[in-house]
């Protein structure tokens, strides 16, 4: 009994804490406002007109969520196993170059569409997960250490996607920033009516959301990646193969990663081009850390961040303030909570 | 391609490494005391816009530089608050501030993007700047790129050669132990932390003030520098001197790919302009190999000679990191 009170107690302290986190970001953003002479009441109540002012706004929320969501799961999978995966970013532009090679190949052939897009979908995965196990194998098998080889794979990703929109992939005649020339609508996912978000997309991001949720909380297997999370001397000893668990959690990761790059093809873009990833894969990271790890907390906390992002594109526009606003906004948020989360163990003691 | 120009090419490599030195040996002894800021992306790109609008408001180059060192200082001291006094990873508040201080750093410099602030130019060294060669190539430079050479012997010099190094070096390897003998620990660890932070927020306006003069925002060219810095740093072995010879090559190899590109056109521009990444994987790989376990295994089934031989080697060219690197100090 008084073990649940404490432990109820804890929870809404931690609540408190989390608030205070809340607050502080928000105290920060007010200041940086007024540093730049805008009125802070005005851009919040923008960015809320900009996310739910109009519900094909809120349909574009839930086209950044997919992504978003999706990235998030695969990233828990490796942060849960003590991994840093920051090559995230080139994952899912890896998979958007598979997946689109694969729609070029059957651009002129009988074979049926709905085939096709799930071979794209197929080759994203795949696409992903081999540039994930690079670093894998780059970390178990050659001491880098999995920050450094991801975010040197990340530009050579970029790279390659640059080169091909520019080079082998280019439009006929006119080479541009804007990608690669779209493909035919039979090749699109079906939007849901005049919105541009489609079913599927939300459908594939609550199934990998449940899945993941089961993955780490209900399995042996995810009992096993937290073992090596929490020390790989340890896991070694209850006889977990660390190296082994290691891999298999950068592929898990790579995959969802690479899904997100094929369907942010096949069902947003219609076409590669050159920032497919849209930094999803570091917001990921942020969601991630912002939700302390925990896999229900990904489906809310994603669609907050993606409303913020949403929100912040009429900033421009009708408040002459750069977009890169919503970063500060998320990021600050993101800090103020690691700091709250630090002051409440040092008043409250480790527990 | 004549020999001018390519002892002006190699000036600019001298020029290209300096503000990466600077910034890498900040980090060296950021890491040698046993904290990782990892914030230095983010941390570069604002000091560099901060540097720049503070020299364009007050017509002060100095001021910049100073702007930008303290920019460079209050986030590292929110690195080092956070990890050694709420115990908090460090690896995630840095790469949260990696992202939020770039984020900050475009939204806050918008309304200066495309002005003209002063800009620090070469000043040779009189009869020195005439020696054939040399001259051309180290005293013909400017001010920072002359105190960023410096630099790396007076970082080799404190770290390897004196007391306070001596500390430093106990700091960053065995804690507990430089505990008992009475070294303040967390002080010491707060200091270099921020003195390192200061050094990487000199590279920040050393660009937008010289080497790539201007502020463009997200065009300004700065994004990448930071985690390149952090490889280096590995790279080098926590060492300053191997730390600037990585970063002499980084921006020869720089150099090279932009002269590549002029005569081998076949080559796509971007294969070229990020060869520079999978040679820092190679890199990195090449002086981390030695430390890992298969090759250990591998080697012991060597005949002794030969494994005597490769073990050599390695010690000459694979990296260890500070004992305590990463590790929070917890007082028994």
């Amino acid at each position: 009994m008084r073990n649940t009170k404490n432990t109820a107690r804890g929870r809404s302290l931690s609540f408190l804490f989390q608030l205070g986190g809340l607050v502080l970001a928000l105290l920060f953003i007010t200041i940086i406002l007024l540093v730049v002479g805008a009125n802070p009441l005005e851009v919040f109540s923008n960015i809320w007109q900009g996310a739910f002012g109009s519900t094909n706004r809120v349909a574009n929320i839930l086209v950044v969520w997919v992504p978003l969501a999706l990235v998030t799961c695969g990233l828990l999978v490796t942060f849960t196993t003590g991994l840093w995966n920051i090559g995230i970013e080139g994952q899912i532009t890896i998979g958007a170059i598979f997946s689109t090679g694969i729609l070029r190949l059957f651009l002129d052939s009988t074979v049926s569409p709905v085939l096709v897009i799930l071979l794209a979908v197929i080759a994203g995965i795949v696409g992903g997960a081999l540039w994930a196990v690079l670093v894998g194998l780059l970390k178990t098998y050659g001491g880098v250490n999995e920050i450094f080889g991801g975010l040197g794979l990340n530009f050579i990703a970029t790279a390659l996607n640059i080169g091909l929109i520019f080079g082998a992939w280019s439009r006929e005649g006119v080479a541009s920033m804007s990608g690669t020339e779209p493909f035919p609508e039979s090749f699109w996912l079906p939007t849901a009516g005049s919105y541009n978000f489609s079913w599927i997309s939300i459908a594939i991001s609550a199934l990998g959301l449940i899945i993941v949720f089961f993955l780490l909380t209900g399995t042996h297997f995810g009992l096993r990646l937290k073992a090596v999370g929490k020390g790989m001397k340890s896991a070694h000893r209850l006889g977990i193969p660390p190296k082994k668990h290691m891999l298999l959690a950068f592929i898990i990761c790579g995959s969802f990663a690479g899904l997100t790059g094929a369907l942010q093809v096949v069902a947003v873009y219609h076409r590669l081009i050159p920032s497919i990833s849209s930094g999803y894969g570091f917001l990921g990271l942020m969601v991630a850390m912002l939700i302390n790890y925990k896999a229900i907390w990904v489906a809310p906390i994603a669609f907050f961040f993606a409303a913020l992002n949403i929100g912040g594109i009429q900033l421009p526009i009708i408040l002459k303030l750069d977009s890169t606003l919503t970063g500060v906004l998320q990021g600050s948020l993101v800090l103020f909570i690691l700091l709250m989360q630090g002051v409440k163990q040092r008043v409250l003691g480790k527990s | 391609m004549t020999g001018d120009m390519i002892l002006l090419g190699l000036a600019g490599v001298i020029e290209a490494g300096a503000p990466i030195i600077i910034a890498a040996i900040g980090e060296t002894l950021t890491e040698r005391a046993g904290l990782i800021n990892l914030s230095l992306n983010g941390t570069i790109i604002l000091s560099g816009m901060v540097g720049f609008w503070a020299a364009l408001t007050t017509d002060s180059i100095i001021l910049g530089f100073l702007a930008g060192m303290l920019v460079g200082a209050l986030v590292a001291a929110i690195v080092a608050f956070s990890s050694i006094t709420l115990k908090q990873s460090q690896v995630a508040v840095g790469f949260v501030l990696a992202v939020t201080c770039k984020d900050l750093a475009y939204f806050l410099g918008n309304p200066i993007m495309g002005a003209q602030a002063p800009i620090l130019y070469a000043t040779p060294i009189p009869f020195l700047s005439e020696i054939p060669i040399v001259g051309a190539l180290f005293f013909q430079q400017s001010i920072m790129t002359y105190l960023s050479i410096l630099l790396i012997f007076l970082s080799w010099f404190w770290v390897s050669k004196t007391r306070p190094g001596l500390k430093l070096r106990g700091v960053g390897e065995k804690p507990a132990a430089a505990f008992n003998r009475g070294t303040n620990v967390v002080g010491l660890r707060y200091l270099y932390t921020i003195l390192g932070g200061a050094l990487v927020g000199a590279a920040g306006p050393f660009y937008t003030l010289s080497v790539k003069a201007g502020w463009k925002g997200t065009i300004t060219g700065l994004d990448g520098i930071g985690w390149i810095v952090l490889a280096l740093t590995i790279f080098g072995g926590w060492e300053p001197i191997r730390v600037a010879f990585g970063a002499y090559l980084f921006a020869f190899l720089q150099w090279l790919g932009l002269v590549l590109q002029s005569t081998l056109t076949f080559i796509p521009s971007q294969v070229l302009q990020v060869a520079p990444f999978p040679l820092m994987i190679l890199a990195l790989l090449f002086v981390n190999l030695g430390n890992t376990e298969w090759v250990e295994r591998f080697l012991a089934t060597l005949p002794e000679k030969l494994r005597v031989r490769i073990k050599k080697l390695i010690r000459v060219t694979r990296s260890q990191p500070p004992g305590a690197l990463g590790v929070p100090f917890e007082r028994e």
